[in-house]
């Protein structure tokens, strides 16, 4: 490599993002019936993983705290919501979202401090999308009867809602907008290392003089969720999460009436092509399963090349990871922020020794870990084979396992070779291929020469165990309508 | 002690974002429902709906290249502003037509739901009017609406939920237009050009002209750069008639005036006229 | 004089015998080049835009960007007391500030070449000269050559010659390899040294990146010192997006010759912001090895009053105004 007499090193300056905009209280309560009260069930710390300085204290909602979100959710359903025309239902979610784009800097901060991810992330993707969520299905308030499921569709009543701590703002979002549109009333329960944006969003409900108990958000954790889900008078469970956890919430519906919809894990195949545009290729696969630490339920944590083009784009890759920036999370510079928790730190070290174990060969960006905080560098094993652990099971962190396809078929194969089908990218310059791949490859979203888009009128969900149900576009509004005679 | 003398507003054409009078220097007298003098209204000419015609071709591709969500928010920050501004709309209303404060009231508050409503179709209409067609064939084919472009609009009496009724189903989907406001009410239509002006409305995708119909709607009508025709405010049958004929030589779509209950909620034929449908094959192979 | 590194491909380099037999051998290697998805490439030269350079980092960028602006004006009513102003602005940007560096090169049509020679003097600014029927390229060879030859002789450092658009677009690729390589010969001088090459695409009216990949290796291939986007006579000029492709190439380019080619973005770029995107592209597209007036410059003329305006903040803390730079 070439270089000058004097090679300048452009050391980029520290860029902090100011902390100033966000007021964290040192303790929360839970927010029922339109305003804030204590929980009784046993308080706990959320804390920010890239510092593990401790934020706040967050109250647990025992059951007696689910029973009355509940029951205040189901009041205001009956007394308030359900009586209330679409427009006027659709005028509160478009305030909502007005509310959230115009104190959008305060939440960007706030998830970044909460959950680890970079603020360039929060600022330029989380919020964002999380308004446009809400602007989008503020505008079907009015609109059922266009959306192709009846001529008067009905609400299902009360829903609750558990969200993971990967994108806490959004999938709040992607939960409580639809449901509010489509006339039901919801208690929903944040993840419990991430609950700040959730509880400044109850804030955003108050501003936008959202009458009490539309929205009630309960803080806790897995026991709190199960309070939630089993609650009899919910009549509609939406879970985002792992799997394991979905299953045990589909058993425990099971012979009730509650209409559930899952949005669980996943193990997608990121696949290129030797007709690739390569530099964008590396880009996606690089977004694929970096981009929030690769906390991404519908990541691109298997990268499928063809074998032809293997050693080139994984030059070029590895080119590609040595200039991602890990760090402060509210540092703008920041590519890469710190992971969530020490839980999730710990089983991204094991299974990243599991593939060590296996024989797959390891490579990591070079760079200093902080010594606070929980930091794992972006990692890709190759030599992976769809034998390997490392290949089926969901690691959810900055690992990507590099695995060699040689013909079209044989990338569907590879690809669709796993319990999960939630997501998959396509990288290929010819479009009867791409579109031939994506109508074989079995995954509720596929990607071409792009991924990890998002959009609020783009449907959203999974096939086989990566769950069931669309969050997103017309389809969204399904799982929160009687569509049925049931 | 003397009174207060009101600094009075003139009413100039609302063309390119901007309100130039008319070059044809002429005005017309617009009286209050008493008979009392309101205001000059400016007279549009030929050449002004020409140069409205110009302004919405030229605003056109930007227009309709945005993405539809921003389209939706625009059209919601008219209703935003207009909400803002409603004492100075219920009061042009009272004056104008002679309605009593709460038919006002109604009016304005239809006006801005109605913005606010079809501002939520922007990003819709193409998931309700748009397919993926299962043809027999290994072909992938989908259809979606595009805008048509530029569409003349002959409004309807009603100076303000008529007016937003013809205007925004016509703009959220992503096409300009010339609006010929309701000749004996057509300072409200100037008003609501100012709330547009202020509502990050890119200038020259609503263009209105105050003035006679019967002078200017048929060069409208006539015009082989636009692209479909509004003759909702056109109550002469007979100039009706000529209308649509002049309109038949570029084949512009036209939606035929009929009666209708403008307080009701619309459905979606305000959009779908002036709707292109464009159906893509590509082959799906390996 | 010239500091210019020696490391360039000599003419016709043999590497791409093959490749540039024909017409056809040429399309078919240009053609097999992987192709660029316009929304990718786009959004990641958007994505790098966002990174925030602050304090130092920022301090520093500025100056180096100073030292790689190439000070332009290529008017037809360009005069020798405009060049002569221009020039003297060159080596001495800041005339509050001696401590602000030159910057690398003026630029000029090559009957302006003598004059600025003879302001410049000693002073380390190169003198570039725009040739080849500079902007359109619509000439016969022949009168293009001798456009090179004449600003060579009358001493210009580089020579910023434009490719035939014409006969790229109609697909004559072999033509504009050998055009480039014909000019490249006339920059010699007969001491045996040779002026550096520096080739205009004009991607504005190439409108694809993978026309812009394409002609970007043509052009490596053919000798070019430097690969240039624009005459600056045409929208869009220089951009961002077209400036990654044109890195990218050029990385490949030194991976697979072991050659460095250098890049020049010109036209549009009004900034200090702009400009600090660039390098910040530079930086993590092709490598701190370009981050050089030898290897990157801007063909920019008022950026440099907005660059040292912002140097003038920086040291001061105070914003500044248009009152305290020269106008030229």
């Amino acid at each position: 490599m070439a270089s000058s007499d004097s090679a300048f090193e452009f050391e980029y300056s520290p860029a902090p993002e100011a902390r100033s905009v966000v007021d964290i209280k040192p303790s929360y309560g839970l927010f029922v019936n339109g305003e804030f009260v204590d929980g009784h069930g046993h308080s706990f710390k959320t804390i920010s993983p890239s510092t593990e300085e401790v934020l706040a204290e967050i109250a647990e909602a025992d059951d007696a705290d689910v029973d009355a979100a509940v029951k205040a959710a189901r009041r205001a359903y009956t007394r308030v919501w359900s009586k209330m025309s679409g427009a006027e239902r659709g005028k509160y979610l478009f305030r909502i979202a007005r509310i959230l784009q115009e104190r959008a800097r305060e939440f960007a901060v706030l998830e970044s401090i909460d959950n680890g991810k970079p603020i360039r992330e929060s600022r330029d993707v989380d919020v964002p999308l999380a308004a446009a969520h809400f602007f989008y299905y503020a505008g079907w308030a009015d609109k059922l009867q266009y959306a192709g499921l009846g001529s008067d569709p009905q609400p299902l009543g009360v829903a609750g809602q558990v969200i993971p701590w990967n994108f806490p703002l959004l999938m709040l979002a992607w939960k409580i907008a639809p449901a509010l549109a489509c006339g039901n009333t919801v208690v929903l329960k944040p993840a419990e290392t991430t609950p700040l944006t959730a509880l400044l969003f109850a804030e955003v409900c108050q501003q936008a003089d959202l009458p009490p108990g539309v929205v009630n958000i309960l803080t806790g954790a897995g026991e709190t969720g199960r309070a939630l889900v089993s609650h009899p008078d919910v009549d509609k469970v939406a879970f985002t999460g792992s799997t394991d956890v979905g299953r045990a919430i589909a058993k425990s519906v099971a012979g009730s009436h509650k209409k559930v919809t899952l949005e669980l894990g996943g193990k997608a195949a990121n696949i290129v092509f030797d007709d690739a545009p390569v530099d964008q290729a590396v880009e996606g696969i690089v977004n694929g399963i970096f981009f929030n630490q690769g906390h991404v339920c519908c990541a691109g944590s298997r990268l499928l090349v063809q074998e032809s083009v293997a050693e080139d784009v994984l030059d070029r890759l590895k080119r590609r990871m040595s200039t991602l920036r890990m760090g402060d999370p509210l540092d703008k510079n920041t590519d890469i922020g710190a992971i969530n928790s020490g839980e999730q730190l710990k089983r991204i070290r094991e299974l990243s020794e599991v593939g060590d174990a296996e024989g797959a060969e390891r490579w990591e960006v070079a760079c200093d870990l902080p010594t606070k905080g929980y930091w794992f560098p972006p990692t890709i094993f190759t030599g992976v084979t769809q034998a390997h652990r490392i290949a089926r099971e969901e690691i959810f962190g900055p690992v990507l396992s590099v695995i060699t396809f040689r013909t079209p078929k044989e990338a569907v194969e590879k690809a669709n070779n796993t319990p999960y089908g939630l997501s998959a990218g396509i990288w290929s310059d010819k479009g009867s291929r791409i579109l031939w791949m994506a109508s074989q490859l079995r995954a509720g979203v596929v990607w071409s020469n792009t991924f990890n888009r998002f959009d609020p009128a783009s449907p959203f969900g999974g096939y086989k165990e990566s769950g069931y149900g669309r969050e997103g576009g017309r389809h969204g509004l399904e799982g929160y309508l009687k569509v049925s005679g049931l | 002690m003397s009174t207060r003398l009101d600094v009075k507003k003139t009413y100039k054409l609302y063309i390119g974002g901007a309100f130039p009078r008319s070059e044809s220097g002429r005005s017309y007298v617009v009286n209050d429902a008493k008979g009392k003098f309101l205001a000059n209204a400016s007279q549009a000419s030929r050449k002004d709906a020409r140069d409205a015609v110009k302004a919405a071709r030229s605003a056109f591709g930007g227009w309709s290249a945005r993405t539809a969500y921003n389209r939706g928010q625009v059209v919601y920050r008219i209703a935003e502003v207009l909400e803002g501004r409603r004492d100075q709309f219920e009061a042009e209303l009272r004056s104008s037509e002679g309605v009593t404060a709460a038919r006002a009231r109604t009016y304005v508050d239809a006006a801005v739901d109605r913005l606010v409503w079809y501002a939520g179709w922007a990003d819709k209409i193409a998931q309700v009017t748009g397919s993926a067609n299962a043809v027999a064939g290994p072909y992938f084919n989908h259809s979606a609406p595009e805008p048509t472009g530029v569409v003349a609009i002959v409004a309807p009496a009603g100076p303000l939920l008529g007016l937003v009724s013809v205007v925004a189903p016509v703009i959220t989907t992503g096409n300009t237009c010339v609006v010929i406001a309701s000749e004996p009410h057509p300072l409200t239509a100037i008003t609501l050009g100012e709330v547009m002006a202020t509502s990050d409305l890119p200038g020259g995708v609503v263009n209105m002209l105050t003035g006679s119909v019967a002078e200017i709607a048929p060069w409208l009508a006539s015009h082989m750069d636009v692209n479909g025709l509004d003759l909702t405010g056109v109550t002469d049958p007979d100039l009706a008639r000529t209308l649509e004929e002049a309109a038949a030589d570029n084949l512009k779509r036209v939606r035929r005036a009929g009666a209708e209950d403008l307080l009701a909620v619309p459905g979606l034929d305000r959009m779908t006229t002036f709707l292109e449908t464009k159906t893509v094959w590509h082959p799906m192979g390996i | 004089m010239t500091t210019l590194k020696a490391t360039a491909p000599s003419p016709g380099s043999t590497t791409f015998t093959q490749e540039t037999s024909s017409d056809a051998a040429l399309r078919r290697f240009l053609h097999g080049l992987p192709g660029v998805d316009q929304v990718g490439a786009e959004q990641r030269a958007a994505s790098l835009g966002t990174r925030s350079i602050k304090t130092d980092s920022k301090r520093r960028a500025i100056d180096l960007a100073i030292r790689m602006v190439d000070l332009t004006t290529l008017e037809g009513m360009d005069t020798p007391g405009k060049v002569r102003a221009l020039a003297a602005k060159a080596m001495r940007p800041d005339p509050a500030d001696p401590t602000c560096p030159a910057t690398a090169a003026v630029c000029v049509y090559p009957d302006m070449v003598a004059v600025a020679k003879e302001t410049l003097g000693s002073s380390g600014v190169h003198v570039a000269s725009v040739a080849t029927a500079f902007p359109s390229g619509r000439a016969a060879l022949d009168i293009k050559l001798a456009d090179v030859r004449d600003a060579v002789e009358a001493g210009a450092d580089e020579i910023d010659m434009v490719i035939d658009r014409g006969a790229f677009l109609a697909g004559h690729y072999l033509e504009v390899f050998e055009e480039i390589v014909a000019v490249r010969e006339a920059c010699a001088r007969p001491d045996g040294s040779a002026a550096h090459l520096k080739v205009i695409f004009e991607t504005g009216e190439l409108q694809t990146y993978d026309n812009v990949r394409r002609v970007s290796w043509l052009a490596m291939m053919a000798g070019a010192h430097f690969i240039k986007t624009s005459t600056g006579k045409v929208q869009p000029a220089a951009t961002l997006p077209v400036t990654l492709v044109m890195l990218e190439a050029v990385r490949d380019f030194l991976e697979t010759t072991g050659q460095q080619v250098g890049v020049k973005p010109a036209g549009g770029i009004r900034s200090s912001k702009d400009a600090i995107k660039y390098l910040v592209m530079v930086n993590e597209v092709a490598g701190p090895g370009w981050l050089d007036p030898d290897w990157f410059r801007f063909g920019a003329s008022t950026l440099l009053n907005d660059l040292l305006m912002q140097r003038t903040k920086m040291t001061t803390g105070r914003y500044s105004g248009p009152d305290y730079f020269t106008l030229d």
